[in-house]
């Protein structure tokens, strides 16, 4: 197998997917904070909350662009770079991602052209649906990615089918209602939610510091703090639950996060920071904190977390028990299915560990004529590289308690100190405007880093995956990504940074007109409760 | 699950071939007169009120539409896996011009008028150009590279193959009859481009719509028929070996395949499939005509159905052949042989037939609202919220 062209392929993954998650997030949220802010003036009929929606309606149109452009890349990528993969487990993985076009893709494209295009051809009612159609739509297509995403992770509801020479589905519902999945989903949307609060947030600071636009960045950060917070709370406790289903189904994942080498008693520490150190198989430096890794990972203060070298000598049993199932494999495919039953039989005992034998492919063809010292290089090769991913945990988690933090601050502030913010505040709103985003790449990194050498948990390694393309043509396309995206990312840039500085289009006679109107139907009605001014 | 066993496998194989083919032709009826408006876009408006005139008649929908191609990725990913694997890697670097063509495309729909330089505006004219012929050409290509068979063969694990240097699997993509084919595609794309600006504009970029259209068509019309006698003439057909087997598991090495005859055996085999050119060949021809006369909806309507035509010829004739190879046709894929497990295409067949009738209601909704003519006036006086 040749390495180079592995690493190629991972790295245009790893870039291209990475690129299209910097837009993601502040679609998922900015749709629904734009919807909430349309529900607002339907229900009230003031113009401010219009003009707010339109402002950051526009803000979202010019990243939604580009999340829909990048997206088509990583439909086709499978097919591209990872033909073996997408043979091997199209079966399943495949689905969601249909339906996900199906269900939510279609009706968030279909829609979004009427929430810019359709204000005059529509009834206010009518044009709200159209924004919460798109919000929905967003948020559905990605539930279905994560089902995707959590199959890889955690793949149930399949078996190996030895004369298509593939998995298949066994069961859709377990693939839907994969426990992974759907913590993962709620987690990554919740993610979504804060990036686009504090994006809102930051640049309504902005205007309060420049003195700039009040009306619409006291309410808009009114609305982002409340609905941040809530996110922000819910992208935590979804975290947790990611963690403790790591702890039955990606063991190895959660040991490399947490630079658990050995089995400890149980409940176990949690190692608040150190230096793994891959060679030696230790912690160096660590700084313990006692029972909190069982709490989390287990939630009980009995049951173990196995440590990094026992799931590897787990491994080696798996790579054994693997070339009897690709023995029995070939027996298999060489008579078309027509073996005796003792053959059916052990290939079904042993199926479930085919693709550890895969994982000897690396260094021999057959699995079948691997040396006990290839059995023991592969066995190793289960274990990821562990210090990126003990980094990048410790950051995002850090990130993730920090907007609690500070979007707890400004919520507090907005309703119960009128909304009177000093300037260190309004700064600091500023300054974390790219902090949610550097929180996201990091968590997928953790989540896909961490599931090496795997593709498919357990099922199929990463280096079997790839097409059999050149180098030249994965450098040909990768050189292409890197220089297109890159003049893409400028251009959008300047677009964002061009519609925030010419601010909301705000009709003032409209508005006063709207507030002549109010106020002789609060005369009439006998209200005389004073109202802010528009 | 039980349930998937009501209907046979071999009956759901046939109806996501089916349904391969409604996605396949969806696309080209929906987002393909958007890729005809932007290969017409430098020939239509000569100014730049007029190119934005042009633009915004897609403006509201390309986005929509695109998701018929998207949705098409996602559709033969999950119900003919082999077929995506095969295909999507074998015509690796004609999908990565196709890619970069349809991220430029939505790109500059969406950020051309968002500033008032003209070079900056230029800029992206060229990149609608490219964003709409390009893909309107290799996608003609690639169904003429089809017909021919492709240069793949699969190993025993059943992992496709590709052999010679990078370029050289590229340029020879680009081979005469190929060339043609592309040829047929971009006109009759342009020639729906043109009916549906004859649709819904007026002035000046209708005259100039209504002008290329019909060239376009007459195009279409001759290369289509020259296509259609090389092939019966020049190019030798595929068959499988004995009975086929249309239930038995997805390997396509299970099956003998040969290189016979000509493909247009299978019109002596189902005569009724005449029916397919017959309407290609109608349709664009009075979409043509259409557009001389100026007729606006019947033009449109027409040049639906020349598309759809053409798009059924291919299949029709090529059944049950998907992507045949001309290095090892054992490993031709088939319908018999490249689909997804039995479960897998009767859960999809449930989410289709649930979601497609629901995207064709609100999809034609959307257009309703929109409907009518888009005219210097809407685009100079609504200038902030249109493209």
């Amino acid at each position: 197998m040749e390495l180079d062209i592995v690493e190629l392929s991972r790295l245009q993954f790893a870039m291209t997917a990475m690129y299209h998650f910097l837009f993601v997030p502040l679609t998922l949220g900015l749709s629904i904070l734009v919807a909430i802010m349309e529900t607002v003036y339907v229900m009230t009929g003031r113009p401010i909350w219009r003009q707010m929606t339109k402002f950051w309606g526009t803000l979202f149109g010019i990243n939604f662009v580009l999340g829909v452009a990048t997206g088509i890349t990583m439909e086709f990528q499978f097919g591209m770079n990872w033909s073996y993969y997408s043979h091997y487990v199209g079966d399943i993985f495949g689905a969601p991602l249909a339906i996900e076009g199906l269900m939510a893709f279609f009706m968030e494209a279909t829609f979004v052209g009427l929430f810019f295009f359709g204000w005059e051809k529509l009834s206010r009612t009518a044009h709200l649906v159209v924004t919460w159609l798109v919000a929905i739509g967003s948020n559905f297509s990605a539930l279905w990615i994560l089902i995707a995403n959590g199959w890889m992770q955690n793949p149930v509801g399949a078996e190996f089918n030895p004369l298509s020479m593939r998995m298949e589905m066994t069961s859709f519902f377990e693939v839907m209602f994969n426990e992974v999945a759907q913590a993962k989903f709620v987690h990554t949307v919740s993610a979504g939610y804060v990036t686009a609060s504090v994006f809102v947030l930051g640049v309504s600071a902005w205007y309060m510091l420049r003195g700039q636009h009040f009306e619409l960045a006291r309410r808009s950060i009114a609305v982002a703090a409340a609905f941040g917070l809530a996110s922000a709370f819910s992208v935590v406790i979804l975290g947790d639950e990611s963690g403790y289903n790591a702890t039955h189904s990606q063991k190895m994942k959660l040991a490399a996060i947490e630079g658990m080498w050995e089995t400890q008693p149980a409940p176990a520490e949690f190692t608040l920071l150190g230096l793994p150190d891959q060679e030696a198989r230790e912690t160096k430096y660590a700084v313990h904190v006692p029972y909190v890794m069982g709490l989390i990972g287990t939630r009980s203060l009995t049951t173990e977390i196995p440590g990094i070298d026992d799931l590897v000598a787990q491994a080696e049993t798996r790579v054994r028990s693997g070339i009897v199932a690709y023995d029995a494999l070939m027996q298999i495919r060489e008579a078309k299915g027509n073996v005796s039953d003792e053959v059916k039989a052990t290939f079904e005992d042993h199926s479930k560990d085919l693709g550890f034998a895969f994982l000897l492919k690396r260094y021999v063809d057959d699995p079948r004529l691997a040396t006990e010292e290839q059995i023991v290089k592969a066995s190793n090769d289960t274990v990821p590289t562990v210090w990126p991913l003990f980094w990048s945990f410790r950051l995002m988690v850090t990130l993730g308690f920090s907007f609690i933090v500070v979007l707890g601050y400004f919520f507090v502030v907005a309703n119960w100190k009128g909304m009177q913010f000093p300037r260190w505040a309004l700064r600091l709103g500023v300054a974390i405007i790219p902090a949610p985003w550097i929180a996201a790449e990091l968590g997928w990194f953790t989540a896909e880093f961490g599931r090496q050498p795997w593709t498919v948990d357990g099922v199929l390694p990463t280096a079997m995956s790839v097409s059999h393309l050149s180098v030249a043509d994965l450098a040909i396309t990768l050189a292409g990504f890197v220089a297109f995206y890159t003049v893409l990312f400028i251009i959008e840039m300047g677009l964002m940074i061009k519609y925030i500085k010419k601010g909301p289009y705000m009709d003032v006679t409209e508005s006063q007109e709207w507030q002549r109107k109010h106020e002789l139907r609060l005369q009439s009605s006998g209200d005389t409760a004073p109202i802010p001014a528009e | 699950m039980i349930l998937h066993e009501l209907l046979s496998f071999e009956l759901l194989r046939v109806i996501w071939w089916l349904l391969l083919g409604v996605l396949l032709i969806g696309f080209a009826l929906t987002d393909g007169f958007d890729l005809g408006v932007g290969a017409l876009l430098p020939f239509v408006g000569k100014t730049d009120a007029e190119r934005r005139v042009a633009i915004n008649t897609v403006g509201p929908v390309w986005e929509g539409n695109q998701v018929w191609f998207i949705l098409g990725g996602g559709a033969i990913f999950a119900a003919w896996p082999p077929l995506y694997a095969v295909s999507f890697s074998g015509f690796y670097l004609a999908m990565f011009a196709v890619l970069a063509a349809l991220i430029l495309r939505p790109v500059g729909f969406k950020y051309r008028s968002k500033r008032d330089s003209a070079a900056w505006r230029n800029g992206w004219d060229w990149a609608l150009f490219v964003g709409g012929a390009v893909p309107a050409l290799i996608f003609g290509v690639a169904v003429g590279n089809v017909l021919q068979g492709v240069p793949f063969h699969l190993t025993d694990d059943l992992m496709p193959m590709y052999d010679g240097a990078f370029w050289w699997k590229f340029i020879t993509l680009l081979n005469p009859f190929a060339l043609l084919a592309g040829v047929v595609s971009l006109a009759m794309l342009v020639m729906h481009g043109a009916a549906w600006l004859t649709l819904k504009t007026e002035g000046p970029v209708q005259m100039r719509a209504r002008r290329y259209g019909s060239v376009a068509g007459v195009v279409a019309l001759v290369t289509y028929a020259l296509a259609g006698v090389w092939l019966a003439v020049g190019i030798p057909g595929y068959a499988i070996v004995g009975t086929a087997v249309t239930d038995g598991p997805s390997n396509p090495l299970m099956s003998e395949v040969v290189r016979t005859g000509s493909w247009m055996s299978a019109y002596a085999a189902r005569p009724w499939i005449v029916v397919a050119p017959v309407l290609g060949f109608a349709g664009i021809a009075l979409a043509t005509l259409g557009l001389r006369a100026g007729r606006e909806v019947s033009t449109l309507l027409y040049s639906k159905l020349g598309i759809f035509g053409v798009i059924s010829s291919v299949g029709l004739t090529m059944f049950p052949f998907i992507l045949p190879s001309s290095k090892m046709p054992d490993a031709s894929l088939t319908v018999w042989d490249s689909s997804s497990s039995h479960l897998t295409l009767f859960v999809m067949l449930i989410c289709a037939l649930i979601f497609v009738p629901m995207i064709l209601a609100y999809t034609a909704w959307v257009y309703k609202v929109l409907w009518g003519k888009v005219t210097e006036a809407d685009v100079t006086e609504n200038s902030d919220s249109v493209y």
